[in-house]
């Protein structure tokens, strides 16, 4: 343990099961955390929970985190409640159908609205702030989906490859102020065993467990490279995948 | 949103068979409605599937995996008192009400089990003699049932169905959350003793001067050299210790079994080797030492999975508990036919509970001498050994653990059980297991 002042942190898309494994991770530092997510109930039974394991405030902000008017008006009123802001961690997002997706024009918009555009908005949001005063980090969760076009969920992986180019962006933006606690990075996980995979066959080596991806997100947060895997492996996974010409890759279902 | 999803990966600790389930996995209550009411098919909440036979499978059937619901809804460190959702583990809650000098009353020999298990097997540790079983300490828990009704109940309960639930085994209904009383420790540190021992009677002596002096007892035996009662055996006893250091335990393990071993690793003859191994180590570590609750109370938690070290076919828990007046007689003849057999386990250990009466009406622990023993799953040829180790519990009047069980005979159960009438008019009629339908009167 030691004397510094407890952090204060915003995770958008409190209730997903990797965010709520890490949010407890910074609950057991004393961390105060504000929880935003569209359901209230649900984050009322986070926070509690939060609060038990030794968060200090958990404020809660229940909002369609998609909505983008006054994005940026919630963003600050939330981090005031917090009493000022450290680490911005971005979870949410949804997987949607791909099939339907391409058929309806409007399913495949939201997809993209949602893991993309006010996920790229709330990111901005952030980096304004966190430039502003000098210090702090922003955390972003993409996917292993982004890395290569894949006919079984490209759409949803179009929407991560933009985000974590996004956020390498903003990386580079902040690493050019020279300040050293201040950082962005994008975490892309792998099959992880929650509630967005349900409709998946789990289990295996390839499998990973929210608390496992949360701890790779936590260090993330105190400070990395710019894109982080999670768990480490998926990055030589993803290589040669990225690596495999297309006359080939194309004859494969992936 | 969770729903139910035919699989065949849910397996109990045990591993001896893989039924194909309904299992569904909800991450907050609002889910859980649906799931548990309406007809269909029968439904049985689980924990984090560390009972070793089939009380925790539900076959063809629906499972609701709770340990996706682990949330505290309330903790009071001045009071005690901690609130929890059903699938929160002991592993998690220690860590978070250690460092305010707080511990569960009542620990099993795994902190990998969850609140909704816990009051499921109503289950022991080795401080029975002075704190009873988890359910003694359970002030409230919220019971839903599949006509739709959430209940919640306390030990000031005159329905009956708070008494079936604690050891109730899941049958009367979705547990959804648990309120418990946990007690106040100094710190993390446990005084312990080792005291080699070389016969059951000596074993006997050891545990009643021991009942008044220490918090915690148990005993390790080498079940694979038996004279008579004659026997090579390790008593192990311990009280919180004064030291106000409260470090605690990793978060995860660092050893894991990745791989089940082949069928041919374990053999009589591996068998001895560990056990001579496992006693010389003890006898040169006998005596006092202060050492953290972690490896005093979940000695195997160290090594992850390690089940698989019985391979694929798995393996059968036994473990038995005989009323006082028939404890040696009935423990040596149990020993003598185990070490008969050849087969036996790595660790057979062996206890006294005491007299605390818990509320549940099918709750194990009565007092007297319990053995708890493992054994590799060799088809036919170990049933029958295991029938053999009932016929003396039966003429002794004991009973059989059903978290341990995956086996036993519904006239065994019947016999151990003399409050299994008054139990079973509060099962709830949409609610089943395995073990359940071999049992039931
Ligand atoms: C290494 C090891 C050591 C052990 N040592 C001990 C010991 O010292 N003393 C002891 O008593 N036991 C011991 N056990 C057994 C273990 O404590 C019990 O089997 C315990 O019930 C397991 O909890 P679980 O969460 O894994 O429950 P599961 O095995 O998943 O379920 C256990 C029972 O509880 C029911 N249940 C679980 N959750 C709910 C819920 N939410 N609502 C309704 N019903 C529910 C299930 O239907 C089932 O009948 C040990 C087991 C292992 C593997
Ligand atoms: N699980 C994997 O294998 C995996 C792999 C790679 C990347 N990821 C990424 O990891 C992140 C976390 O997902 P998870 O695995 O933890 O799954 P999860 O538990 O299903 O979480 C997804 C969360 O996103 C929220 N969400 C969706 N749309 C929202 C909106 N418009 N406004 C607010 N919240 C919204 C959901 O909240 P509601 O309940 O309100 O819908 C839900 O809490 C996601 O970005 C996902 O893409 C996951």
């Amino acid at each position: 343990m030691t004397d510094r002042k407890p952090l204060r942190v915003l995770i958008l898309g409190a209730t997903s099961a990797i965010a709520e494994a890490t949010a407890r991770l910074y609950a057991a530092e004393g961390a105060s955390i504000a929880l935003a997510a569209r359901d209230g109930t649900r984050l009322a039974a986070i926070a509690a929970d939060l609060t038990a394991r030794g968060a200090g405030s958990v404020p809660i902000l229940a909002r369609d985190l998609a909505a983008m008017d006054g994005l940026e008006a919630a963003f600050d009123a939330i981090v005031a409640e917090l009493g000022g802001i450290d680490h911005v961690l971005l979870f949410y997002g949804v997987l949607g159908e791909q099939k339907d997706a391409e058929r309806d024009l409007a399913a495949a918009r939201a997809i993209l609205d949602v893991d993309f555009t006010s996920a790229a908005l709330w990111s901005l949001a952030a980096a304004k702030r966190l430039e502003a005063q000098g210090s702090g980090a922003l955390v972003v969760v993409g996917s292993v989906a982004g890395d290569r076009g894949r006919q079984s969920n490209y759409i949803y992986g179009a929407a991560k490859a933009g985000l974590a180019t996004l956020v390498q962006g903003i990386a580079h933006r902040f690493a050019l102020t020279g300040r050293k606690g201040l950082h962005a990075v994008v975490v892309k996980p792998g099959f992880v065993d929650t509630p967005m995979t349900d409709g998946l066959k789990k289990g295996g080596p390839l499998w990973a467990s929210p608390d496992q991806v949360a701890a790779v997100i936590r260090k993330a947060a105190a400070g990395s490279g710019p894109i982080v895997y999670a768990p480490w492996f998926w990055r030589f996974i993803l290589l040669i995948i990225r690596l495999v010409p297309a006359p080939i890759f194309h004859k494969t279902k992936l | 949103m969770a729903g139910f999803v035919a699989t065949d990966r849910l397996q109990s600790w045990g591993r001896v068979t893989r039924p194909s389930q309904n299992v569904a996995s909800p991450h907050f209550a609002d889910e859980l409605p649906s799931l548990v009411a309406g007809a269909g098919d029968t439904r049985l909440g689980v924990g984090l599937m560390r009972s070793y036979g089939d009380s925790n499978l539900n076959p063809d059937g629906s499972v609701i995996r709770m340990t996706g619901l682990d949330r505290i809804h309330h903790f009071d460190p001045a009071s005690h008192v901690l609130r929890a959702d059903a699938g929160l583990s002991l592993d998690s809650l220690i860590r978070t009400v250690l460092p305010h000098g707080l511990f569960p009353a009542v620990v099993p020999g795994t902190r990998f089990v969850t609140l909704g298990g816990a009051v499921g097997n109503d289950i022991h540790g080795k401080n029975h003699h002075r704190f009873g079983t988890f359910g003694n300490h359970v002030r409230r828990l919220s019971l839903m049932r599949s006509d739709g009704r959430r209940i919640e109940l306390g030990p000031d309960d005159e329905s009956g169905l708070f008494a079936a639930t604690i050891g109730g085994l899941g049958l009367t209904g979705l547990i959804e959350w648990v309120e418990i009383a946990l007690r106040a420790i100094p710190g993390a540190m446990i005084d312990a003793e080792t005291i080699p021992f070389e016969s059951l009677e000596e074993f006997f002596a050891l545990a009643d001067e021991s009942i008044t002096t220490h918090e915690h007892t148990v005993s390790w035996i080498d079940c694979t050299r038996i004279d008579g009662t004659k026997m090579r055996g390790l008593f192990m006893r311990g009280n919180c210790s004064a030291d106000p250091d409260r470090p605690p335990h990793a978060a995860r393990p660092r050893l894991g079994m990745p791989l089940e071993l082949p069928r041919f690793a374990l053999n009589p003859l591996t068998l001895s080797l560990f056990n001579e191994a496992y006693y010389r180590f003890g006898r040169l570590r006998a005596g006092r030492s202060k050492v953290h609750y972690a490896p005093f109370f979940f000695p195997l938690d160290g090594i992850m999975h390690w089940n698989r070290l019985y391979g694929r076919d798995g393996m059968f828990q036994y473990q038995c508990v005989v009323p006082p007046g028939a404890s040696l007689d009935a423990t040596a003849e149990l020993l003598k036919i185990i070490a008969a057999s050849g087969e036996g386990s790595f660790l057979a250990v062996l206890k006294t509970f005491g007299s605390n009466a818990s509320p549940g009406l099918l709750s194990f622990p009565r007092e007297g001498t319990t053995l708890a023993l493992d054994f590799r799953n060799r088809g036919p040829q170990t049933l029958e050994l295991l029938a053999r180790l009932d016929a003396v519990v039966f003429e002794a009047d004991g009973r059989l653990y059903p978290a341990k069980d995956g086996r036993m005979s519904a006239r065994m159960f019947q016999s151990g059980y003399p409050r299994l009438e008054a139990f079973t008019a509060h099962v709830d009629p949409h609610f089943s297991s395995a073990f359940w339908r071999r049992v039931a009167p």
